[in-house]
Order: C-alpha cells, then sequence, then structure tokens
C-alpha cells in the first residue's frame, strides 16, 4: 500500500500539487483520472522519487519514502517497476537485453541462466516471446508499451507505476494493454498506480480511481460508483467523452445490456 | 554563469557518489572506450596526417634563408606537432565528433526518459552514464593524441620528400636534433585536461538537456562551443604553467 499525505508542490510560486491525500491500494488498479495539467504526472513523479515534492509524505507499505536516508529510497526504489508514456526503452539495447537489465543491474546474485528463464518469462507473459531480438526501432507503439512490462516487473517489482500507458494507441491495442495491466497487478499482488484520461481504462480496469482537478484529488471511489458521483467537475470531466455519452443515452433507453452483449471485443 | 558552474560541480559530485558495480562500470568504460576512440582513429589520422604535411609544406615554403639549415624544417614540424598541434587539434576535432555525440546521446536519453527510467531503478543514472564516458575519455584520448603525433610527423615526411623541399635524410635528422621528452609529457598532459573537459562539460550540455527534438540539437551545439572554449583557455593555461 502507498500512502501520500498532503503533498504539495509549486513550480515558480504556481501550486501544481495542494496538498493531496490518497491511499493506493495493494492489488488494485489505482488510477490517477484527470484533465491535462491537473498534476498527476507531478504527483507520480513526486512518488517515484523524480521530483521532490515541497511537503507532504509518501509511505510504501509503512517505509516513509520523501527525506529518507539514501539506502532507504534506493531499496524503496528497487521494489518499483514503471511504465512510462513513451515507453523508455533503452534504444541501443534489444527487447531481451532492454527486459535483462533491470535484472542485471539489481540482482547481481542471479546467474546467467537464471536471468534467461526470468526474461523468457516475462516475456511470455506480455506476449512478445518471439521478439526477444528486436530492437526498440522495429516494434509497434504496442509492442513497445509491453516490453515496458515486461521490464518492469521482470524484478519483481512491489509498485507498478504506469505514465498514461495507452497514449497513442489504437481503441484494441489499449484494452489489451489495460487488461495486461489488471491481470498482473491481480496475478502478482501487486500496487499498480496509473496516470490516465481515458474512460475506457476507467471502466475496464478502475479497482480504485482518484480524480484530480487542478491540483486538488476531489474524489476517489471505483467503476462502479464514478457515474454517480456527485462532483460536477468530475462529471463534466467524464461526461466530454462522446463514448460515455452515448452509452448514458442507450442505457437511458434501456438497451446498454443490449449493446454490451453484442460487443465484439468483450465477446473474444 | 556562477550558478551553471555550481552546477556543473554539483553533477561532477553526484557521478561519484552511489557509484554501480566495478564490473559494470569496466564493461560500461570498454563499451564508451570503443565509441569515442577506436571510432574516432580513421578522422584523427585523417586531419593529424594532412596537418603534418601542410606544416612542412609551408615551413619549407617560409624557410627561404640558405644559412638555416633543410633539418629545421623536421625540427619545427617535430615540435609544433607535439607541443601543439597533435594535442590541441585533435581536441578540438575530437570536441566536434565525440562531445557533439555524448550531448546528443544524453539528450536523446533524457527527454525520452531513458535518464529516468534508470533513476526509477534506483541506478545512479550519472554514474552509470557519465563517468564511463569521462574514464573512456581520459583512456582514449592519449592514445589518440600519440597515433596523431606519430602520423602529423609522418606526413610531413611524406608531403616533404614528395615536393623535394627536404631530403629524407635531413628530415629524420631534424625530427631527431634537441629533442626534450618533457615535451611528451606536456602533450600527454594536456590530452588528459582536454579529454576531461570535453566529456564532462558535453555530458553536462547533454544531461540535463530537457525539451525536445531542438534543445537536443541546441545541447550539442553548446557542447561543442563549450568545449571548444574551455580547450582554448587550458591550453594556455597549460602552457603558462607547465612550460
Amino acid at each position: 500500500m502507498i500512502e501520500i499525505h498532503n503533498i504539495q508542490k509549486s513550480f515558480d510560486g504556481n501550486a501544481v500539487l495542494k496538498g493531496i491525500t490518497c491511499t493506493f491500494e495493494t492489488g488494485k488498479c489505482n488510477l490517477l483520472l484527470g484533465g491535462s495539467g491537473t498534476g498527476k504526472s507531478v504527483l507520480l513523479q513526486c512518488i517515484v522519487g523524480l521530483m521532490k515534492p515541497d511537503l507532504g509524505s509518501i509511505t510504501f507499505d509503512g517505509t516513509v519514502f520523501t527525506n529518507n536516508k539514501v539506502n532507504i529510497r534506493q531499496e524503496i526504489r528497487r521494489k518499483i517497476g514503471m511504465l512510462f508514456q513513451g515507453s523508455a526503452l533503452f534504444d541501443s539495447m534489444t527487447v531481451y537485453e532492454n527486459t535483462e537489465f533491470p535484472l542485471k543491474m539489481l540482482t547481481p546474485e542471479m546467474t546467467k541462466e537464471e536471468r534467461r528463464d526470468r526474461v523468457e518469462f516475462c516475456l511470455k507473459r506480455v506476449g512478445l516471446e518471439n521478439a526477444g531480438n528486436k530492437m526498440p526501432s522495429e516494434i509497434s507503439g504496442g509492442m513497445k508499451k509491453r516490453v515496458g512490462i515486461a521490464r518492469a516487473i521482470a524484478p519483481n517489482c512491489t509498485y507498478l507505476f504506469c505514465d498514461e500507458p495507452n497514449s497513442g494507441l489504437d481503441p484494441l491495442t489499449s484494452l489489451k494493454i489495460d487488461e495486461l495491466i489488471h491481470e498482473i497487478t491481480h496475478e502478482y499482488n501487486i500496487t499498480t498506480a496509473i496516470i490516465t484520461h481515458d474512460m475506457n481504462s476507467v471502466v475496464e480496469i478502475g479497482d480504485h480511481i482518484i480524480f484530480l482537478h487542478k491540483g486538488m484529488k476531489l474524489w476517489d471511489g471505483d467503476k462502479e460508483t464514478i457515474l454517480n458521483a456527485e462532483v460536477p467537475e468530475l462529471k463534466e470531466f467524464i461526461f466530454s467523452s462522446s463514448l460515455v455519452r452515448a452509452a448514458k443515452r442507450v442505457d437511458d433507453e434501456g438497451g446498454l445490456q443490449d449493446v454490451l452483449d453484442d460487443d465484439p471485443v468483450r465477446a473474444k | 554563469m556562477v550558478k551553471t558552474f555550481g552546477s556543473f560541480l554539483l553533477f561532477l559530485q553526484s557521478m561519484l557518489s552511489r557509484g554501480e558495480r566495478f564490473k559494470t562500470l569496466w564493461n560500461r568504460t570498454i563499451d564508451e572506450a570503443i565509441l569515442i576512440g577506436v571510432d574516432s582513429v580513421f578522422i584523427v589520422s585523417l586531419v593529424s596526417a594532412f596537418i603534418g604535411a601542410v606544416t612542412c609544406v609551408q615551413i619549407s615554403y617560409n624557410l627561404v634563408n640558405p644559412l638555416i639549415p633543410k633539418a629545421t624544417i623536421g625540427y619545427m614540424v617535430r615540435e609544433m606537432t607535439i607541443l601543439e598541434l597533435a594535442p590541441t587539434i585533435t581536441s578540438i576535432v575530437l570536441a566536434g565528433k565525440v562531445g557533439s555525440s555524448i550531448a546528443g546521446g544524453l539528450g536523446t536519453m533524457r527527454i525520452t526518459e531513458q535518464i529516468d527510467a534508470l533513476e526509477v531503478m534506483g541506478i545512479n543514472s550519472s554514474s552509470y552514464l557519465v563517468l564511463p564516458r569521462i574514464l573512456a575519455s581520459l583512456l582514449m584520448f592519449p592514445l589518440l593524441v600519440i597515433l596523431a603525433m606519430g602520423l602529423s610527423i609522418m606526413g610531413g615526411y611524406i608531403a616533404g620528400t614528395l615536393s623535394g623541399s627536404i631530403s629524407a635524410q635531413e628530415y629524420i635528422e631534424g625530427i631527431r636534433e634537441d629533442f626534450i621528452p618533457y615535451n611528451i609529457l606536456f602533450a600527454l598532459i594536456k590530452s588528459l585536461v582536454f579529454a576531461f573537459l570535453i566529456s564532462a562539460i558535453s555530458s553536462f550540455k547533454g544531461f540535463n538537456t530537457r525539451g525536445g527534438a531542438l534543445e537536443v540539437g541546441a545541447a550539442s551545439t553548446g557542447a561543442v562551443t563549450n568545449s571548444i572554449i574551455a580547450i582554448l583557455i587550458a591550453d594556455f593555461v597549460l602552457a603558462a604553467v607547465l612550460l
């Protein structure tokens, strides 16, 4: 579990995070939802230690991360896996080497054979068992995201952070990536935090949703309750999606279940 | 200016704290040594051979006094090459090739979040990415300068003898005349200082790139410009202090 308490961050006097307090629960996909410029990425960067908050504390399973000793912070960081928005694969390494990299660096006690087994397992888990020899420049955006996930889970991470995992992907690939993250979260009982502004992800994998607006947390709950939330900003955000509006219209007319039953993606 | 210099010193300090394992550092340094050193052999050879040749031809063109022995041409080529041309010109060429490559590479890694990925994994990115580049430069620059010295003198020999400006015997007599071994040491010290300046400045510029592709280009240009200015200042300071 990750506990965030009163996180504040400003840039040149401009407050971006205004005292955010929330919890990311273990074994759940915790979604940080909000429009552009609401502070989602800054919050995530504070959590993973790429940015230092001005005030507040972040605790990973009872161990304070902010302002703690370097070796304790390092120890926590080694339990973190992260999928970046642009995948951030090392472009001088193959898919296999990218996945192997954290194992090589973080677990020197592993033998070459153990590393190979783990890499092969992770690549198979994300459905890329035949792409090990390819360079990042030779694979598609969706495959890059998968490699990013494989690299993140390779060292048995306890915490998985995903920065807009669907950005730049078509809806079907987005759905597959969402499902993969959701499965991995439940399979390994890890704490997953996902930045998104994609309502498809909310509906698909939103076990726990935190809505940010102008640097503040306005609402948290789950995908079952989000549509009934009485927060005007959240409502405006949700119903700015044409698909959600259309679904609501169909639902109001009593035909949503029929539409869902005919959904070819779900049928697969 | 002072703030930037302070940031540069903090950057160097961060590189030395929380270092990676020796094996990792060694492997990374060897990889970088190949990129920085081996891949630069061709351009350094080409530039130094022609500089030696041109130096010889121009000295012989200016040396018209019959009282001055022809062997002086060889002597002057050797002195100019060892003291100035080989270390400084080679370093300026390498500032363009290696400096822009380091800054561009690190800048691209920064804007594509690859450096952030290292940091999130708990790896000291400056130690992992920058220290090997600096060590590889310190290792390879003196070797390239020694190569440049040899090829410059060889270039002078070939140009001088082929153009008929000087006989082979006179040239060899000249390059052996009043040889001061300390000059070689001086040139190698210069090459080490230049290696550090080029690799550290370029890494600093690349590592601190923010923005997009345009900023990566600007970082590369800035790295080359600043490295060359640093080389010229250091060249003067070293000559004043060590000679």
